[in-house]
């Protein structure tokens, strides 16, 4: 397995600076604004830009979880049925901003269950996405971010690997993995 | 990612303790899209699904006719009255013309024992047992244990007394097998005319006295009466087994503790079941109904994965 480290801790800490920076370009103060991180992985860069909003704006960032299992257009397709991760999505979306949170960009398919999954909670004033990697010229579907942390050029036998700190690892990285030479 | 260990739910003695976790495991999250606005996914969107009902139902057939179309699965509704069944067509003739329609699983309820085991062996499509004579009724056994699950924390270390006519139940045999796999301790109650000779055999506790069953256990599924499935009189009157073996409010407020009480549906009312226990804060019984849909949602989902 080859890893190439694409984004630093001290990278990766500018980087939910700016983006919630950029967040609160938009969204002020996120008093019609939700944040929706998608499960499994879009829920810890949700929790982390909600740390981040509410230091800056000094007021509580409504932020949700949806899970999206059951609306992915793989089912069937795979060895095994995907498991399910928890809905939490404790306020209503009707007639807000919701901002989609997740890891990586890569085909669109999971942001596009995504979106059929948030439309059971109402229908939403405006949706944006933010992801932390674009991964270019990717797309399986017409589906584009509002806000980029970093755009990166990767091949389809390579994968992303966005690892945040835990009891395995002291920092948060984000690498760009070679799966060919995984075992 | 897991997946069942089985093709078909054709009872609980056929599926592994992790099985069992994995279908409450999905259950949650199908309790939690089934208190959604909209209460639909589109996993099933491209699966069609026959209900083979050769026997009359009414609650089983509904909650699996609302976990389909939760799921987004295409239904066709079959029932043995009024069908071709009654000119004498046999029942592998019957599903193999249904089959022969593009139907991707079957959920079918027979009168005898064993019919969906052997219709497993000669069709390829996915089958969900709904109750197969006096054998088995995995789902029913399935949400029952989930809903001890909710209700308790956990059913591995419960005691759970099976009170009624055991002798001609579906739901007490499933519920032994899935309750034993999952840690529980299980004893059944009943007149000694209602019990099977060797239920001792499965590893429960046989108590004649209602009272004794109710202070032993923490919950207490209580079962209906079959009297359509009486070939004989078992017992002198349904006074007389009200009498000795119906369960009220007042024997449960002489319990020096307060016991969980279920029952599968429909209710006696007045005979196993009074309705001042039935409507008490201790009977879980519209939950077990609620849970039914979530848990046949998670059957469904989990065996259409492997069609």
């Amino acid at each position: 397995m080859q890893k190439r480290l694409i984004v630093s801790n001290q990278l990766l800490e500018i980087m939910l600076e700016r983006l919630a920076q950029q967040l609160i370009e938009n969204h002020h103060d996120f008093s019609n604004s939700v944040i929706l991180g998608l499960q499994p992985r879009g829920v810890f860069v949700a929790e982390r830009l909600q740390q981040t909003l509410q230091r800056i704006i000094g007021k509580p960032v409504r932020t949700g979880r949806l899970d999206i299992t059951f609306h992915r257009d793989d089912f069937r397709r795979r060895e095994s049925p995907l498991t399910a991760n928890a809905t939490q999505i404790d306020f209503i979306i009707e007639n807000q901003q919701v901002i989609l949170v997740d890891d990586v960009l890569y085909t669109g398919r999971s942001v596009r269950a995504a979106l059929d999954a948030m439309i059971a909670y109402g229908r939403p004033q405006k949706v944006e996405l933010l992801v932390l990697i674009d991964r270019r010229y990717s797309r399986d579907l017409p589906i584009e971010a509002t806000y980029v942390g970093q755009s990166v050029n990767s091949l389809s036998s390579q994968r992303v690997l966005v690892e945040w700190r835990s009891a395995e690892t002291t920092e948060d990285n984000i690498w760009l993995i070679t799966k060919t030479e995984e075992k | 990612m897991q997946a069942l260990s089985v093709r078909h739910l054709l009872g609980i003695k056929n599926i592994t303790p992790a099985d069992i976790q994995l279908i409450f495991e999905t259950a949650d999250n199908f309790k939690e899209v089934l208190n959604r606005p909209i209460k639909k996914v589109p996993s099933l969107r491209d699966i069609t699904i026959a209900n083979v009902f050769f026997e009359n139902s009414t609650r089983t057939r509904l909650s699996f006719e609302l976990a389909q179309k939760r799921l987004s699965a295409d239904i066709v509704n079959f029932s043995a009255s009024g069908s071709s069944v009654k000119k004498g067509e046999t029942l592998l003739d019957t599903v193999n013309n249904i089959l022969a329609m593009k139907v991707d699983m079957i959920v079918m309820r027979h009168a005898s024992a064993g019919a969906p085991h052997f219709l497993s062996k000669h069709i390829k499509a996915n089958i969900v047992n709904a109750g197969d004579g006096t054998h088995e009724h995995p789902t029913q056994a399935l949400l029952d244990a989930f809903s001890i699950r909710e209700r308790l924390g956990d059913v591995a270390g419960k005691k759970v007394a099976i009170i009624g006519d055991i002798l001609h139940s579906r739901v007490a045999l499933s519920n032994i097998f899935a309750l034993q796999k999952l840690g529980a301790e299980v004893m059944v109650c009943g007149p000694v005319t209602l019990l099977p000779r060797y239920i001792s055999a499965l590893g429960v506790k046989v108590e004649l006295n209602v009272r004794k069953a109710l202070e032993w256990c923490d919950v207490a599924n209580v079962l209906r009466i079959q009297l359509e499935r009486q070939q004989m009189k078992y017992f002198p009157s349904l006074r007389e087994y009200t009498l000795y073996y119906g369960i009220n409010k007042k024997l449960l407020d002489s319990l020096d503790k307060e016991i969980v009480i279920m029952h599968p549906g429909p209710i006696n009312r007045g005979v196993e079941l009074s309705s001042d226990a039935a409507d008490s804060k201790q009977a879980i019984i519209l939950n077990q109904v609620e849970n039914g849909v979530a848990i046949r949602m998670a059957v469904l989902y989990l065996l259409a994965s492997q069609v």
